[in-house]
């Protein structure tokens, strides 16, 4: 028998009876469809730094530096050093310390002479980029500058709930604070700190200003990178920083990106791919009733074509192919149902849909053997039968 | 003496029943090249069981069967199909023609099995249409044909593959006179080109025209003058 007469025979075999041969295709359709969405997505979102807090969380760098060592290990200017490399966007250097943390500070309020009650707060000294690197925005007033830095002006730049805390919304009375009976002018608010939070709630104050507060030493450095440069520049930071004491640093790297995103989909990714396979299996099992019952109505025809000369193995071989076929269209149209939804998905959310092309080409490859062990036993069946039964 | 097409010895053939059917009863029989022979008998006389027999589509029980000089009671159920395929045609009762299928596609099926040439099918199937007078119907699926038309595509089916005997059960039975007429004529104008033709049948016109009459009761074969 010809090749080409097996595939025109097993083509008018499934199109005879077409709205059920249709039918027959919807599990192994569901099943491809769950398969190539679940995989199709995973790689997709896999490819995505998701979100903005990942984001942030993945171009962040923290340096801590030890106060162990009498000597400072890291000088205030070393930070404008870590912003020459190739992937720095800002870097920022903080001193605190616990005797600085705990300070407290008295408003003098003009409108409300009464409320002078003192708030402890912590007072820190920051390097003035610190806007940039927790990607914070001024409420009120400005930033201290290099100018108030060499002149070592006595100005203060409040968190926003340190502010709260001492009543202070407006600067255009230039209110003042008082810290250890010392008077420092407000000139600005800063607030919506993404990284860093908790300095919304901290006195800000110039590196000069620091020893007023025992502050003398960088204890901290906060850098923000591009995406994708953190893990080289966490690499390169403490050298960069302390040439002499780059080992004593303590440099903390956001996790690689990759990690990030597995851990919470794994489970979800599991979940769709056995309930994916279950319907492959249901897709089967449909194929494999239809094709049984289409045989049962075709019985004549296996007898004549056995009457007209087929061997059992053609009459195998063309019930297999119909099977092999109907599971090939579910896998082939499950494919494409597949596809159109990850590229959705993925347009939706603004992600560049990634797609296999193993994958694409495996999925109909899939619905064929699905069908193809679906038709086995009917198939089977149908061979076995003896001409003169079949003709009767 | 040229071989004969058919050549039974002591043919019998038993169904395991309760009691036991013999069906074919030590049925010798010798059909010669361009033979037209009729078998007639009561219904249950064993005519179909010979037909089937006679077409490799069933194994007797004892005996020996030489088509065209092969023996056919020792082939394993390969070379049985192929042999089957290559030298015998059947028409039917119910004539068997696929539904979905148009009449060319139908008469076409006789080279989708063994080895036969693609080329030239499409006009090998017009050709015998032509030679059954279905040539004008080639485009119809059976269900709209009539039913000696759809009698005569089948014969035109089982003319495609060149058979060396043709093997008819009962093919006027579900067919009025004019049409049994007009595939008798066929039968005739087929065994005047020299192939072998057996018919089945109750029908005394359909017996008259052949040339020999063979007589089968409770499966015991007599041939009549
Ligand atoms: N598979 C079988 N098992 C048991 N008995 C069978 C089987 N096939 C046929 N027979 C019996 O063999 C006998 C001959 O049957 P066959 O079909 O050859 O008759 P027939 O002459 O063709 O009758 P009809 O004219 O009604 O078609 C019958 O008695 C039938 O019951
Ligand atoms: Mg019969």
């Amino acid at each position: 028998m010809d090749i080409r007469d097996l595939w025109a025979e097993s083509m008018a075999g499934m199109l005879a009876r077409p709205i059920r041969s249709a039918l027959t295709t919807l599990g192994t359709v569901l099943g491809i469809t769950t398969l190539v969405v679940t995989m199709g997505i995973a790689a997709t979102a896999g490819n995505q730094i998701v979100g903005r807090f990942d984001e942030l969380l993945a171009t962040s760098i923290t340096v801590e530096v030890p106060q162990s060592s009498r000597q400072a290990l890291v000088s205030w200017e070393a930070v404008a050093e870590l912003r020459r490399l190739r992937g720095v966007l800002s870097a920022t250097a903080l001193a605190q310390s616990d005797k600085s943390s705990n300070l407290v500070v008295t408003a003098n309020n003009l409108l409300d002479p009464t409320q002078v009650a003192g708030q402890t707060l912590a007072v820190v000294a920051a390097t003035p980029n610190l806007q940039a690197t927790t990607h914070g925005r001024l409420l009120a007033g400005r930033f201290y500058d290099a100018g108030h830095i060499i002149r070592r002006d006595r100005v203060v730049v409040l968190g926003e709930q340190a502010a709260a805390m001492l009543g202070i919304t407006r600067l255009d009375h230039a209110p003042a604070v008082f810290i250890n009976d010392r008077a420092y002018t407000v000139i600005g608010i800063i607030g919506g700190l993404q990284r860093e939070q908790i300095l919304a709630g901290a006195v800000l104050v110039p590196p000069t200003i620091g020893p007023d507060f025992g502050l003398k030493n960088v204890t901290r450095v906060l850098v923000g990178t591009q995406l994708g440069a953190a893990e080289l520049i966490a690499r390169q930071a403490a050298l960069a920083l302390s040439p002499n004491h780059a080992g004593e640093l303590q440099v903390i790297a956001p996790p690689g990106p990759k990690r990030a995103r597995d851990g919470a989909q794994d489970d979800v990714n599991g979940l769709f791919l056995i309930l994916g396979l279950v319907s492959l299996i249901v897709g089967a099992v449909g194929i494999a009733n239809v094709t049984l019952v289409t045989i049962m109505e075709r019985v004549a025809e296996i007898g004549l074509r056995r009457a007209l000369g087929a061997t059992r193995r053609n009459i195998a071989a063309q019930f297999l192919l119909e099977s092999s076929l109907i599971g090939l269209t579910g896998g082939v149209i499950g494919a494409s149902l597949g596809t159109v939804a990850v590229v959705t998905v993925a347009a939706v959310r603004h992600w560049t849909p990634v797609l296999d092309i193993r994958l694409a080409l495996a999925a109909p490859a899939a619905g064929a053997l699905v069908g193809l062990l679906a038709g086995l036993y009917p198939a089977l069946r149908a061979a076995r039968m003896e001409p003169v039964d079949a003709l009767r | 003496m040229p071989e004969p097409v058919i050549e039974l010895t002591g043919i019998c053939r038993d169904f395991p029943a309760d009691p036991p059917v013999r069906a074919l009863d030590n049925v010798t029989l010798r059909v010669d090249p361009g033979d037209y022979m009729a078998i007639i008998g009561p219904s249950g006389s064993g005519k179909s069981t010979l037909l089937n027999v006679l077409g490799l589509l069933d194994r007797p029980s004892s005996g020996s069967f030489r088509l065209d000089g092969i023996e056919t009671t020792t082939l394993r159920d390969g070379a049985r199909t192929r042999l089957r395929g290559a030298r015998i045609g059947f028409v039917f009762q119910s004539f068997h023609l696929l539904p979905h299928r148009t009449v060319t596609e139908n008469v076409m099926l006789a080279e989708v099995y063994g080895r036969h040439p693609r080329r030239g099918r499409l006009a090998r199937a017009k050709q015998a249409l032509e030679q059954v007078g279905m040539g004008h119907r080639t485009g119809f699926q059976p269900g709209r044909l009539s039913g000696g038309e759809r009698q005569r595509v089948a014969i035109a089916r089982a003319l495609m593959a060149r058979p060396s005997l043709l093997l008819c059960d009962e093919p006027t039975g579900n067919l009025d006179s004019r049409n049994t007429e007009a595939v008798l004529d066929l039968f005739d104008g087929l065994r005047s080109q020299g192939l072998t033709i057996l018919v089945i049948t109750h029908e005394d016109e359909v017996s008259a025209r052949a040339k020999r009459r063979v007589r089968i009761g409770d499966g015991v074969l007599t041939e009549q003058e």
